[in-house]
């Protein structure tokens, strides 16, 4: 092969790639427009006055902007009750929830004991199990013990650690070196403590990666509170925008506030945290 | 040996309280929900035994049961419409792009956000009269339908939100996965002369495939058992079109308090998902390809 028609070869392969990358952006450009412009909507809509969502064609910045919107929702249409509610439930199952998960993923990743394998492929089977099937039984036991109508169905069960945390937490542990905990052993300093001292100090990119997809999944939880919660008091944050619908019937500007708010959360959490985000779900679906 | 039996102790304690939720949430819940689906049961009064009353009633004299399969199955197309276009932004994104953090935000901000505000959302821009998305199609001179109250357009609504929805978990899935292809691959097979799409079906499809089984068999069970968007978005409606098995579960349980119905459907539905989770794995055999 000449010199010259590697040359040529190049150039044309420089071509291609440019105009690869080219049709990339326009392709992520509309992709990401398609993505963001139902956010701007309802943005839109819940900054303007009532009838104002009803002009046609819409104007995408308001005449005039409606703030009070937002006051109503949050205070007259018991939002914040709601996402006050949804944080006291919430907040303790997380932490909870992931302290058993990580303590278990420990014993897990390090002790050796009689029916290990055994025990973690019967936790890892509790993820096959679809929701629905376990759903109506746990109503009627939950109803019989006095509980429905009350937080404690969405509570104490996440409180026992979840089987997804497990397994990932498990999946970490068992790339961290044991020599620390291999020399407080020696030391004399018992499993717990060497968990709580040592353990947990050096996981937190991990912990934190659970403890936002357990927050996430709590606070986004609409089927477990429409099925248990029937007082209004009691309402969780999801439950409350639901309840919308039917109290603000096409009173769009009200719905899409409310909306607006209960994203707020989340996407501050995601600002935040995007790193965990991403190595978080890809971990769960590379090992899974 | 005092010693080892000691660490035994220690290791049950870490694991009790998993092991116990196992078996209050999950192994008395499922054994309860087997006896429960052979009695007829309101939930307040004592169960009644049927048998397999509920079964037959519901595999052969029950014809709304068959019309919510064919619409949960209808309403899954939405998974390889979502896959394949979670995949072309994954392999647009993977080529250096500058922004990167930019367009992943914005690909994955439904799947951070709550559900319910999500589907209020889109059931405003499917609005028939003040809607978005039909302004939008006014624009190019289409005159779009009532979305929601039309028996036609509501499941093809529905799809339409799940496959918004869902791009950018997939896209993130996916774009791993897409790193993880060795470059040497691809440079021999330039040097071999493939072009750019025979590169992409002969070694990114390929390589790629494990993720590809994942997602699909994720999604299968996730969307199989979706509730909530539909609960919002069309409560089943109009008509029944957007019935899927899930909704007709839930109203049997919850509304007509036919809990014994319910859970012969749960259990039906939920062998449903087993069987088709393991003919994914069977069949993958053939496609999916592991280092």
């Amino acid at each position: 092969m000449s010199g010259a028609s590697i040359g040529v070869r190049q150039t044309g392969r420089r071509a291609n790639e440019r105009i690869r990358k080219a049709a990339a952006y326009v392709f992520l450009i509309c992709g990401s427009l398609v993505m963001a412009v139902p956010f701007l909507w309802m943005l839109s809509t819940s900054l303007k006055e009532q009838g104002a969502v009803f002009d046609m064609p819409p104007k995408w910045i308001p005449e005039h902007w409606e703030w009070s919107n937002y006051s109503f929702v949050l205070g007259e249409a018991n939002l914040l009750h709601g996402f006050m509610n949804t944080m006291i439930i919430v907040i303790p199952t997380t932490v909870i929830g992931l302290f058993t998960s990580a303590l278990a993923a420990y014993a897990f990743a390090r002790m050796v004991f009689p029916a290990r394998n055994v025990l973690f492929v019967m936790l890892l089977a509790t993820m096959m199990i679809p929701g629905v099937v376990t759903m109506i039984p746990a109503f009627i036991v939950y109803k019989s013990i006095g509980w429905v109508d009350s937080w404690l169905p969405l509570m104490v069960p996440g409180m026992f650690g979840a089987a997804a945390a497990v397994f990932f937490m498990r999946q970490f542990f068992m790339t961290i070196p044991s020599e620390l905990e291999d020399a407080a052993m020696m030391d004399g300093l018992n499993p717990f403590w060497i968990f709580i001292r040592i353990v947990l100090p050096l996981s937190k990119p991990a912990l934190v990666a659970q403890g936002i997809f357990g927050f996430l999944g709590g606070y986004n939880d609409f089927l477990g509170p429409l099925i248990y919660i029937n007082s209004p008091e009691k309402f969780t944050l999801q439950l409350v925008l639901a309840s919308f619908q039917g109290f603000y019937n096409a009173q769009w500007t009200y719905i899409m506030a409310g909306s607006v708010l209960a994203l707020i959360p989340t996407v501050l959490l995601f600002f935040f945290a995007q790193r965990y985000f991403v190595e978080g779900i890809t971990l769960t679906g590379m090992k899974g | 040996m005092g010693n080892k039996r000691k660490m035994y102790l220690w290791a049950y304690a870490f694991i009790s309280a998993p092991i116990l939720g196992f078996l209050l949430f999950a192994l008395i819940p499922i054994c309860f929900s087997v006896y429960v689906s052979t009695t007829q049961y309101s939930g307040y009064q004592k169960p009644v035994f049927t048998g397999t009353d509920n079964y037959v009633r519901l595999l052969s004299h029950d014809p709304l049961f068959w019309k919510t399969l064919t619409n949960t199955i209808y309403s899954v197309l939405s998974i390889p419409i979502g896959m394949a276009l979670a995949l072309a932004i994954a392999v647009a994104l993977n080529q250096k792009i500058v922004g990167i953090r930019f367009f992943r935000t914005a690909f994955f901000l439904p799947t951070i956000s709550s559900v319910v505000a999500m589907t209020l959302l889109w059931k405003w821009i499917f609005n028939g009269d003040y809607g978005l998305l039909n302004y939008l199609l006014g624009l190019v001179g289409i005159t779009g339908p009532a979305w929601l109250s039309s028996e036609t357009w509501a499941m093809p609504a529905m799809i339409l939100q799940g496959v918004w929805g869902g791009l950018g978990f997939n896209m993130v899935l996916y774009l791993a996965a897409l790193q993880g292809v060795p470059g040497s691959l691809y440079e021999a097979a330039e040097i071999d002369g493939a072009g750019g799409w025979q590169r992409f079906v002969k070694i990114t499809i390929p390589c790629i495939s494990p993720t590809t089984l994942y997602i699909l068999v994720t999604s299968i069970i996730g969307a199989m058992q979706d509730f909530p968007r539909f609960q919002i978005m069309t409560e089943g409606g109009p008509n029944y079109s957007t019935t899927t098995i899930v909704y007709y579960l839930f109203q049997n349980a919850f509304r007509y308090m036919d809990m014994g119905y319910a859970s012969a459907m749960a259990w039906v539905l939920g062998i449903l998902l087993m069987a088709i989770t393991l003919l994914n794995f069977w069949l993958s055999r053939r496609w999916v390809h592991y280092e």
